[in-house]
């Protein structure tokens, strides 16, 4: 990750990209990966301004539209609900979340019971009480504000509230074949297609290694799904300044909120769940992510610095605090030397305050200290921190004293700065950095609760990024992945996620009451969405196949449904159905193709279909169409076909005769009668020729048997007549009103050419055996 | 710089071609046109892979291909070739594909050789149309009774198609008859073929690739089987193409996500070329004053003999290489996991 001081790049692992660079920063060199942060993206200052609503001043009021920690100007923030969102195209997605309800059809069970789930994430949680209390604070705070007309967004109790009375209809639209819109996003096309490859090599990898390199490679996905989103926003952020349109733009603008609110829950997930990150550590991690999601300092930052006389700069001292804030303790320092110079007199001071901070202990990433070391170290360095606070020595200058403060872990010092946090969590790490920098994971809980009080306050209510990430924090992992569902427009999220938790081994204990288990649920979901698209199918199949229970049937029943337009797809379609043994399938596949051939008149392509898709019946069909076509025309068509059919002859009856009746023809072009005579009378006797076919076999014979040579042999000749005589004794039982002139002189000639073989044969036969 | 890169366009892509360069350019090739599947409404897009324009964008995106300019193209794009008549950079495709759409069938393969295109579809026909011309020149309906999946030039009055009953039929304006010239078929199998490729200087050397992924190295001049059937992909092998300077090497992509690269020089005599200028050459010194055969490698291939070396150039690749195109020591290559690939030192 290429934050503060860290030098490689998160996305090495996954798609080549070609970015990778040098760049110098703050006289540091540092490799980057231009798709990783914000601060390494080339940011041209206009451009920023651009997707900032905010007033020109750096400091955008604490609560309101601008951001409070951004994304290039957009923070992450999760929609609430349909009349938040103002293009409402969320509000369709949310809808369908609502009612639990994909775009295509279902088995029955999974539906009512997905109902059934989000009427259950829908109530305040039963296993916090505090939480529940907490909400119906909010639901209250929220009438109020709405009176108040203060312009806030409604908490999460309102959004069910507004969701609940619509559910008649939510249910209606969802049966209604709906598109899935987020899935018609151009750029959250890249963000599917980039994950379904890390998805799959997910699911690939072996299970049976060391539990460490397990772990770290789990890791290694999971910052691979965060530089894909990360990637993603960058897009959409580009798209949304290049958008013309203020509709668009806004509605990109959200997109870039909703995917920054998405990677910052992913990546406190990957501390707290797939890294597991134990006391110490942790902190470090928790840092990282704070520094990483909040990063107006980057831009107050290059404000100061750039301006002429930084230390007299009026944001001097804020981005100092927000330095220390952030435990970025080298920067502070730096700025600090720069104010230093400029104050001779008061240089002692600010040496001390500057060794405080260099002196500060920090946990180790390695080994190399115990916790108990790094107690005892911070105990040290706390009460000489006290020492200096109680002597008076920052007494002179107001900013520095509350920075000792702040060193101190003073909540009240801390909270004055809360314009510069913007967010409780940002408060939290700060508190947990300078009070308590051993904090254990099952600890957070505790500080996270009551940080997010102190913060907030009596004036606010948690949103759903707030309700998600203290879910997080109190490491109820059901929750987080619920209220994802809840709060987010598509399956994405939550799909990956869950999958990336059920890959650490964390989700086993926990079966639905229906379906398969909860990972299996949500890809199917995710797959099904996909499914619906024009273009996205292709993904889905993959994810499908990972669904060990239902994933099968759901592709079964999606994979029949894809229109085929051309024959490419076609291919593609069935090879799918061929790699996974649906036969079924691949036998309405090519029955459609065979179908549409049959319709454009391309009988021999219709023909090849059906030999593919060893389909009898629809063979017969066909042959029975080519000989039609002969009998009408006198030749055949699609020579190059039914020349070459080989042992796929052997698919019917009908198309063997086809074969066979073709091969006679040929036989006789080529002049080799008697094989062609033996050929023809076969196919009389073995019953290969249809009966309504066997008048022209035998007008066919007539050349034969009128040949200057004798080709028939006694014996055939009388075959010949016995068949002549059964057809004609058939024929008279169905046919006895109609008299066909045509027909009866045929068989007049033929029985007079038979005759006259028969004559000549027995003369021939006679005479050669006489001599 | 990074060997390969790469960038998700949002679209399926099922063609990619380099834009031609003349013949005694010595740069790479930087200009590549893409076209789409599937879409809604489906594009062909013309991409730069060159350094010029990168280097006004902060070197951020350098060596990522960038999109120039793009059309809306009505149906899925099944086949491009480009002509360069005059400089001109032209999709002749553009047109092609839209006259055969006849009853509803697609137009599978194109191939132009300056001024003369010839397309051919589904419906099994095949037609023949000039730059300068609006009409067909010369239609020949029901060519083929099973879908025609890909045609090439042989000559310049005669053309190379493959369908998918198995043959490979040789077509010779001169005639006419509406009739093939020649039909080569494998025996039995009727496996679809769905590429074809000619070597580009030993014009009877043909390589087809099959729904099988088997890879056929025929010689039109002798008998109608082919030469060598080579067991490559596991699924259908969409494309194939020989090196146009350096026929040596073969690229074939397939369904199964893998584009492999068939390199019969390794042990053959190594053939001086300007790709193995330097170092290169001079390694293999001793080995030029063994007779150059005046059999191709790829006809003389003897696979008991190992002399053939196969590398797949994407691991891990899970969804299908649609379409490939090598010019020079680039290759570009786009699949259904609507990201587009530049390697630039394949030859590196």
């Amino acid at each position: 990750m290429c934050s503060g001081g860290s030098t490689t790049c998160e996305r090495l692992k996954c798609v080549k990209r070609p970015m990778v660079r040098e760049q110098a920063r703050r006289g540091r060199r540092t490799r980057l990966c231009s798709y990783c942060f914000p601060t390494t993206l080339p940011r041209p200052s206009s451009g920023i301004r651009a997707a900032w609503p905010g007033p020109a001043s750096p400091l955008p009021p604490r609560r309101g539209l601008q951001c409070r920690h951004c994304f290039r100007g957009e923070r992450p923030r999760l929609p609430q609900s349909r009349g938040a969102s103002p293009s409402g195209r969320r509000g369709g997605g949310r809808r369908r979340l609502a009612a639990g309800l994909p775009a295509a059809g279902r088995g029955e069970t999974l539906r009512s019971s997905a109902g059934g789930s989000r009427q259950e994430s829908g109530q305040p949680r039963g296993a916090s009480a505090r939480a529940g209390e907490r909400r119906g604070h909010g639901g209250a705070r929220h009438g109020a504000a709405a009176d108040g007309g203060a312009g806030r967004r409604p908490g999460p109790d309102a959004a069910v509230l507004r969701v609940g009375p619509r559910r008649d209809a939510a249910v209606r639209d969802a049966l209604r074949p709906e598109r899935d819109q987020d899935i018609y996003m151009e750029t959250l096309r890249k963000l599917f297609n980039e994950s379904h490859g890390i998805f799959v090599g997910l699911q690939r990898c072996e299970e049976e290694r060391a539990a460490r390199a397990r772990n770290a490679q789990l890791v290694q996905v999971s910052k691979n799904y965060r530089s894909v989103i990360r990637a993603c926003m960058e897009d959409m952020h580009q798209a949304a300044i290049s958008a013309r349109d203020s509709a668009l733009h806004s509605q990109y603008s959200i997109q870039v909120s909703i995917l920054s609110a998405m990677e910052l829950i992913w990546n406190l997930c990957e501390i707290l769940f797939v890294e597991a990150a134990p006391a110490g550590p942790l902190l470090l991690r928790l840092l990282d992510w704070v520094q990483l999601h909040i990063c107006d300092v980057d831009n107050m930052v290059r404000e100061v610095l750039g301006s002429e006389n930084p230390s007299k700069h009026k944001l001097f001292w804020n981005v100092v605090d927000i330095f220390v804030l952030q435990g970025r303790m080298d920067e502070a320092r730096h700025l600090l030397s720069k104010e230093a110079i400029a104050n001779p007199t008061s240089m002692n001071m600010y040496k001390i305050l500057d060794d405080l901070m260099k002196k500060m202990p920090v946990p180790s990433l390695g080994n190399t200290q115990t916790l108990t070391e790094m107690e005892l170290k911070w105990q040290h360095w706390h009460e000489e921190c006290q020492r200096y606070l109680q002597d008076g020595t920052f007494a002179s200058n107001s900013h520095m004293e509350s920075i000792c403060k702040i060193l101190l872990g003073d909540e009240n010092a801390i909270l004055e700065k809360k314009e510069l946090m913007t967010t409780w969590y940002h408060f939290l790490v700060t508190r947990l950095l300078y009070s308590h920098p051993t904090v254990k994971p099952m600890e957070l809980r505790f500080y996270a609760q009551s940080s997010m009080d102190m913060f907030l306050g009596e004036e606010s209510n948690p949103e759903p990024l707030d309700t998600i990430l203290m879910a997080a924090f109190e490491f109820e992992l059901h929750q987080v992945i619920k209220e994802c569902s809840v709060a987010l427009s598509n399956w994405w999220f939550v799909a990956h996620l869950t999958d990336l938790l059920d890959h650490c081994k964390l989700l086993q204990s926990h079966n639905l009451y229906f379906g398969s288990n909860m990972r299996e649920f949500l890809l199917l979901e995710y797959a099904s969405g996909l499914f619906s698209h024009h273009s996205l199918w292709q993904l889905g199949v993959d994810y499908f196949d990972h669904c060990p229970e239902y994933g099968r049937v759901y592709l079964e029943l999606h994979i029949e449904r894809i229109p085929l337009n051309t024959e490419q797809k076609a291919l593609k379609v069935l090879r799918i159905c061929e790699q996974r043994q649906m036969h079924e399938q691949v036998r309405s596949i090519c029955k459609i193709m065979a179908m549409k051939a049959l319709r454009n008149n391309r009988l021999g392509s219709a023909l090849s279909w059906s030999i593919r898709a060893k389909d009898a019946a629809f063979a017969t069909l066909i042959s029975d169409r080519f000989l039609k076509d002969y009998c009408e025309r006198g030749y055949f068509s699609d020579l190059d076909l039914i020349d070459n059919l080989g042992p796929s002859m052997l698919l019917s009856d009908r198309l063997t005769f086809l074969g066979k009746y073709r091969e006679f023809h040929r036989l006789y072009g080529e002049k080799r009668f008697s094989e062609a005579a033996r050929l023809l009378l076969m196919l009389m006797t073995a019953h290969i020729a249809p009966c309504s076919f066997w008048m022209t076999l035998l007008t066919d014979a007539l050349p034969l048997l009128e040949q200057k040579e004798v080709i028939f042999s006694a014996e055939q000749t009388y075959e010949l007549m016995r068949c002549l005589e059964d057809l004609t004794a058939r024929k008279l039982d169905k046919q006895k009103f109609q008299d066909d002139d045509v027909e009866t002189m045929k068989v007049e000639m033929l029985r007079l050419a038979l005759a006259r073989n028969l004559a000549r044969v027995i003369v021939k036969e006679g005479t050669l055996e006489g001599s | 710089m990074e060997e390969v890169c790469a960038r998700f366009v949002s679209q399926k892509i099922s063609k990619a071609r380099w834009r031609p360069l003349p013949a005694a350019a010595l740069q790479p090739p930087d200009l590549f046109a893409t076209g789409s599947w599937d879409n809604e409404d489906n594009r062909i897009s013309i991409w730069s892979v060159g350094d010029v324009g990168s280097a006004g964008l902060n070197g951020e995106y350098q060596g990522e291909p960038q999109l120039l300019c793009d059309i809306r193209h009505n149906g899925d794009v099944m086949d491009m070739q480009t002509l360069s008549a005059s400089h001109r950079w032209e999709n002749a495709h553009y047109h092609a594909d839209q006259y055969t759409a006849c009853g509803g069938a697609a137009c599978t393969g194109v191939i132009c050789n300056n001024p003369e295109i010839v397309t051919v579809g589904e419906d099994g026909r095949i037609n023949l149309y000039r730059a300068d011309q609006k009409d067909a020149v010369r239609t020949i309906d029901n060519a083929d009774s099973s879908t025609l999946h890909a045609v090439t030039f042989l000559r310049t009055t005669e053309i190379l198609t493959v369908n998918s009953i198995g043959q490979l039929k040789i077509w010779d304006f001169r005639q006419q008859r509406n009739e093939p010239a020649q039909i080569f078929s494998l025996t039995g199998d009727r496996v679809p073929l769905h590429c074809v490729d000619r070597h580009p200087n030993q014009q009877h050397i043909v390589a087809t690739g099959g729904q099988d992924g088997m890879l056929s190295i025929w010689d039109i001049r002798q008998g109608t089987m082919p030469v060598s059937l080579l067991n490559a992909h596991e699924a259908e092998m969409w494309e194939v193409h020989f090196h146009p300077s350096n026929p040596d090497h073969l690229f074939t992509c397939s369904e199964d996500g893998s584009l492999w690269h068939w390199d019969t020089s390794t042990d053959v005599s190594e053939k001086p070329s300007f790709l193995h200028q330097g170092g290169r050459s001079t390694a293999y010194f001793s080995h030029s004053t063994i007779n150059q055969s005046v059999v191709s490698a790829w006809l003389s291939n003897d696979p008991t003999k190992d002399r053939m070396e196969i590398t797949n150039l994407i691991p891990n690749q899970t969804l299908s290489v649609n379409t490939l195109d090598v010019l020079g020591p680039c290759l570009v290559y786009g699949t259904d996991a609507e990201a587009i690939y530049v390697n630039r030192q394949l030859f590196a």
